[in-house]
């Protein structure tokens, strides 16, 4: 079950002719494979595209209806070479993954699919996970695009250009017998807006028909001698057809007047971030009529010299806006000048800073230093000479704590990286290798484990020069975390099978919360869920013994804090040869509350008895010293100023998003912190013999308490 | 391909407005309200968000800018700049400082609507003493940065309405005026959203008032609550009267801290008890020839700490008095039938400081008979006190207390505070910056078994320091300072990086 339910916004998807879509940039181009006959989708998960993985999740009937194949693939590499079907037969296929970790994944894939060229449309959309907010390493997928000869289109950020792109790439696919790579950037991915909608088209070929009439072609496999051929058929045939393609169909853009001394390239997915800061420099309005002259990118490779050379005819600067690094366009665009002769300045890292998003401050600063150099004259005067100096607002660089993402309240996680700071208390600090997923966020505090993350699924592989362990000559053995997401999609053979053919002596602690967590609560094979469309259940003990790893401990309940530091011990000091491996299973607290909450809250409004479970802490036997807090992290344990003149210290506290989950307790308890957590369990609709036996109870316990107190001095209670 | 020239541009009538907020508040929900609210109202809308991890718990930021819808469609940025917005949320008050540090907030345009409650960063709640920051210099700093301010509690507001805070600040929103839209069309849209309908209604309502009401004033930090009267057999309360007789006696200054502190003294233990803390307190007052009382002060609240020292009898008392369960079940939402379970992990140490004084002490020293006692004693235990049993078992702990003062436990606390004073008493008449600053260093006693050691161990370093620089002009400088660097992490780092710098110097 996916985090998030597009069940919705899929009727959105079978609007027709002359309808208004409106909603999310992701949508927009599930909308527009339909609507361009596209006969199969596949793909992989992750940040900024998941939602795309998930609307066509939710819209399989609509596939059905339409003869649409939908696969959730095991990986960015099974989605890439699913494109495959493309090669041969002319359906379109579109795949989508995260760039560029799924570009990395997939470039086998990609790297002989461009090779082998398409005969129906191949589109790989990728959603560019750069920048602010990005989860991971800072890279552009552009460089795919240009070793492997595919074709990159990078659309202006908004939904009619979105949408325009899924049918300019089909086509250019088509015309250039290449796949194309859409790459949406993580805003666009988000943006909402609106568009006009067409009829959705079945695929005229559909993947079921052309099983029944196999296809092959001999010059498509790649193999020497083919293999030769297809790279001077790159050059000489696919590209050239690609160049008029996007000349004759004028997919980049020309904006603003014809004649001006300066000039600006940009990226499509830039061009939105351009306009704003001519707007700010007063040289462009709302609706984009700009005085400078912009020569949008909307296809970033191949790139056409004539169009740029024209572009640049008359002017005296031209300025590329080209977000990331190497900066390829601006590189491109130099060997075409330089071949040409051509008498036009080039800027753009220059000015622009080589690495980093292009934020509104970069883009106008960078701008404004452009314009002041090639053509002050266009600037206003207020510009050029602002007369008003703004106020010192005071600096909280000091003050403002960062805010790294962390474990969410009550995760199963959380209790396994507990129990493993408390093993490294016994048995002193070990090489901790992480991997991707959401027990990557214990590399940060409280916890601080874990120093490395090599790739999804690499954790334990990544720990390979370590796999010697005790039995290479070690005083200590290695530990590898790895959550269920990447042992399925690429962890059993990468990671788990090089332990098991090295011998590895390594420990290795799957995390296992039933779901592709981190990406958005997606099934995996080992899911307890039932799902009608997947093979779930698939326990991942299974298919580690499948490998030969021997010692393998299900644990089936993370919570239990002392019992994990003792399976963790005993990984650590067994004399059993071969990996150790613990898989560590409880369910994600995230989605677990999505399914029982509404469940819970019937059962109490019909009057079923449930119990509701919630932690506390007597404040008066907290003392302030914050141990528990250095063992969890959890949103819901914070802390509280008291009102006694006694205390320096804020004490624990535990607010009302508490799911009760005993963590704090187990910990309390395995690390002999303080007696001050409590955890208070709520009978909602009790039986009568409880409500009773409750009563007399609670009044014998009230009148010993009471009786006590009247013999004593009491004040009003000490603490507020 | 525009080939007219357009006249100057007019980038005017766009709305620009961020959300920041913490993975978790809802700041999706409150976009698509806003969104929803700005189309039906006939304009243009755009809005985006960075989800990616920093959904989970950590900072995430929504933008949206809206402008008036005509014939063509505006270019909208999807990210906000510093110095361009016109609007911002923030749904946590150090959330409302990263947006003034990023320069989202700007005295020539932007409204701040801000929540000024606390969701506590985790290297804030980490440190060992007090790390949670600043908020009031995020509240200076906003009244300089922001044109308008909207500045209230909104999370509380929600919660009284049973609902979350991105409701709450939805109605902040409607009442700042910063869009040009009636109240009657933001209810439309939280309506037209289907979920949580009355709730966020509720909450809506609240948080316009709140905003309504302006910039609420910082709340001023609680007095010192003034001690109550004791309730009591009157034979306990005349003996009573009498020790706050003696409390009068003492400056005006001190008398808030030393009744506070003789109430808790006596809490723990008997008046007896109450009165030796007196007599130690007068002891202090004596010796304190300053102005400001201020040793005398750090007496008062640092013997009653050091007096009342955490061990099992008295935990045992907090859990077993007639106010804890009323206080729970008011927290838990009044539940009549309730299971309340302790979490406890005695060790052998708790256990046989509890025995008399000699037999304690030989237990002590003979390691293979405690560790005997520690196998059997020593797990994690489970109370369930809302039954008979073990309510039982706590309540008989809880009347060990006039056994305390013959343990073993009692003895050592009384020796290491009985040493700790006296060198604060003695240190006074040549510093009694030191002195004082020597009693401040009790604030690193605290905890329980493992916890409570290592205190002491930092305890006992801080003091070693303190140690090295007296009879220097700046020996109570150094002496705070390790104090607060001893404060700053579990291991200590930072201290023995204090001691070092003071060993250098000395050296």
């Amino acid at each position: 079950m996916a985090e998030r339910s597009f069940k919705a916004e899929v009727a959105d998807l079978r609007k027709g002719a002359g309808e208004t879509f409106t909603g999310e940039g992701i949508l927009a181009i599930t909308k527009a494979l339909l609507e361009n006959g596209v006969g199969y989708v596949g793909g992989y998960q992750g940040a900024p595209i998941s939602h795309l993985m998930d609307v066509l999740a939710d819209a399989e009937d609509l596939l059905k209806e339409l003869d649409v194949r939908f696969e959730a693939n095991a990986s960015e590499a099974a989605a890439a070479a699913m494109l495959a079907a493309s090669v041969h037969y002319p359906i379109r296929g579109a795949v989508t993954f995260k760039g560029p970790v799924g570009v990395n994944v997939a470039s086998d894939a990609l790297a002989n699919l461009a090779s082998s060229g398409v005969t129906g449309g191949a589109l790989i959309i990728v959603g560019e996970d750069y920048g602010e907010g990005s989860s991971i390493m800072q890279e552009r997928s552009h460089a795919f695009a240009m070793k492997s000869q595919f074709w990159l289109l990078d659309p202006r950020p908004n939904l009619p250009s979105i949408v325009k792109a899924v049918g300019d790439g089909f086509a250019l696919s088509e015309a250039s017998n290449t796949p194309v790579m859409l790459m949406v950037r993580i805003r666009a991915c988000h943006v909402t807006g609106q568009f006009q909608t067409r009829d959705n088209q079945r695929p005229p070929l559909s993947v079921r028909e052309a099983l029944a009439k196999p296809q092959r072609n001999v010059s498509r496999i790649v193999l020497p001698p083919m293999s030769y051929a297809q790279e001077h058929d790159k050059i000489n045939n696919r590209w050239p057809a690609a160049e008029r393609y996007i000349r004759d169909h004028q997919l980049n853009e020309r904006f603003g007047p014809e004649a001006a001394p300066v000039g600006i390239v940009c990226q499509g997915g830039m061009y939105n971030g351009v306009i704003r800061a001519l707007q700010r420099l007063g040289l462009a309005d709302l609706y984009g009529n700009t005085q400078v002259p912009i020569y949008c990118l909307n296809v970033t490779y191949p790139l056409l010299p004539d169009e740029f050379s024209a572009f640049c005819a008359g002017k005296e600067a031209v300025l590329v806006v080209e977000e990331g690094q190497p900066e390829f366009l601006e590189q491109a665009f130099a060997t075409m000048m330089l071949r040409s002769g051509s008498s036009t300045r080039l800027h753009g890292k220059d000015i622009f800073p080589m690495a980093g998003e292009y934020t509104g401050q970069v883009m106008k600063d960078s701008l404004e230093t452009f314009l002041r150099q090639h053509a002050p004259n266009l600037l206003p005067a207020q510009v050029l000479a602002p007369n008003t100096e703004a106020p010192a607002i005071p600096d909280l660089s000091k003050t403002v704590p960062i805010r790294p993402p962390g474990f969410c309240t009550g995760c199963p996680e959380r209790p396994i990286f507990a129990a493993m700071k408390l093993v490294q208390k016994e048995l002193g600090e070990h090489q901790i290798s992480a991997d991707i997923g959401c027990h990557l966020f214990a590399s940060l505090p409280p916890f601080n484990i874990g120093g490395a993350t090599m790739g999804y699924g690499l954790g334990p592989a990544s720990n390979a020069a370590f796999d010697g362990g005790k039995a290479g000559g070690a005083e200590k053995r290695s530990i590898a975390v790895i959550g269920d997401g990447g042992f399925w999609h690429n962890g059993l053979s990468s990671s788990f099978g090089n332990m098991a053919f090295n011998k590895s002596d390594g420990v290795a602690v799957i995390v296992d919360n039933y779901y592709s967590a981190a990406t958005g609560g997606q099934d995996v094979m080992s899911s307890r869920a039932k799902n009608p469309t997947k093979a779930t259940n698939n326990p991942i003990s299974k298919a580690l013994r499948g490998i030969g790893i021997d010692w393998v401990k299900q644990v089936d309940r993370t919570y239990d804090v002392a019992g994990m530091r003792d399976i963790l011990r005993e990984a650590l000091t067994t004399d059993t040869p071969g990996p150790k491996v613990i898989v560590a299973s409880s369910e994600c607290m995230l989605n677990k509350q999505r399914r029982e909450k509404p469940l819970r809250s019937a059962a109490i409004r019909e009057g079923r008895r449930v119990e509701a479970p919630r932690f506390g802490v007597d404040e008066a036997v907290c003392t302030g010293d914050h141990a528990c807090i250095r063992l969890s992290g959890c949103p819901s344990l914070s802390l509280k100023k008291l009102d006694d003149p006694l205390r320096d210290d804020p004490v624990a506290s535990i607010d009302t998003s508490c799911v009760g989950c005993g963590n704090c307790g187990e910990v309390a308890e395995a690390a002999v912190l303080c007696p001050s957590f409590y955890e208070a369990r709520v009978i909602h609709n009790p039986s009568a013999l409880e409500r009773r036996l409750n009563g007399w109870r609670q009044g014998l316990i009230g009148w010993l308490a009471k009786r006590r107190q009247s013999r004593r001095l009491s004040f009003e209670e000490s603490a507020a | 391909m525009s080939v007219t020239f357009p006249p100057p541009a007019d980038a005017g009538n766009v709305i620009k407005l961020a959300i920041l907020a913490v993975g978790g508040q809802g700041g999706g929900v409150l976009g698509g309200w806003i969104e929803t609210l700005a189309r039906a109202q006939g304009y243009a809308v755009q809005a985006t968000s960075v989800a990616g991890v920093a959904q989970r718990t950590g900072a995430t930021i929504y933008y949206l800018e809206m402008a008036p819808a005509g014939p063509v469609a505006p270019v909208f940025s999807l990210a906000p700049a510093a110095g361009d917005v016109d609007v911002m949320i923030a749904a946590e008050m150090m959330e409302a400082g990263r947006a003034i540090l990023r320069g989202f907030v700007t005295p020539d345009r932007t409204t701040l609507i801000a929540s000024t409650h606390r969701a506590l960063a985790v290297s804030e709640k980490m440190v060992p003493g007090d790390g949670i920051a600043n908020a009031d210099e995020v509240r200076a700093a906003a009244e300089v940065a922001a044109r308008g301010l909207v500045l209230a509690d909104f999370e509380a507001a929600a919660l009284k309405a049973g609902s979350v805070i991105s409701a709450s600040l939805f109605g902040a929103l409607a009442g700042s005026g910063a869009l040009p839209f009636p109240v009657e069309a933001f209810e439309a849209a939280i309506r037209s959203s289907g979920k949580g309908v009355e709730p966020s209604l509720r909450a809506f309502a609240a948080g316009r008032e709140a905003a309504l009401a302006g910039n609420v004033p910082a709340p001023v930090a609680p007095l010192p609550r003034a001690p109550g009267s004791a309730r009591g057999p009157e034979k306990l309360t005349k003996r009573w009267q009498a020790l706050t007789d003696r409390v009068s006696t003492l400056p005006a200054a001190v008398r808030p801290m030393a009744l506070a502190g003789l109430r808790k003294v006596v809490d723990f233990q008997d008046l007896a008890y109450g009165a030796s803390y007196l007599d130690r307190l007068e002891t202090a007052a004596r010796t304190d020839h300053g102005t400001d009382n201020a040793f005398t002060i750090a007496a008062a609240k640092y013997l009653a700490n050091a007096m009342t020292y955490d061990d099992v009898i008295r935990v045992a008392d907090a859990k077993t008095r007639p106010e804890r369960l009323d206080r729970i079940r008011a927290e838990m939402g009044g539940a009549e039938v309730m299971q309340l379970t302790e979490f406890t992990h005695p060790r052998a140490e708790e256990v046989v400081s509890l025995l008399p004084r000699a037999l304690g002490q030989a237990i002590m020293d003979r390691p293979r008979l405690l560790g005997f006692i520690d196998r059997r004693v020593n797990k994690g235990r489970r109370l369930r006190t809302d039954r008979l049993l073990p309510f039982l078992q706590l309540h008989m702990l809880a009347s060990m207390r006039s056994w305390r003062p013959r343990s073993l436990r009692h003895a050592e606390e009384t020796a290491h505070l009985d040493r700790w004073f006296a060198t604060a008493l003695d240190r006074a008449p040549r510093d009694l910056a030191l002195a004082t600053a020597t009693l401040q260093a009790r604030r690193l006693v605290k905890g329980y078994s493992d916890t409570h050691a290592r205190g002491l161990g930092k305890f006992d370093r801080v003091m070693e320091g303190i140690a090295m620089v007296e009879g220097r002009d700046d020996a109570a400088d150094w002496a705070r300072r390790l104090i607060t660097s001893a404060l700053q992490d579990e291991e200590g780092v930072a201290l023995d990086g204090t001691l070092q710098t003071i060993r250098s110097f000395l050296a």
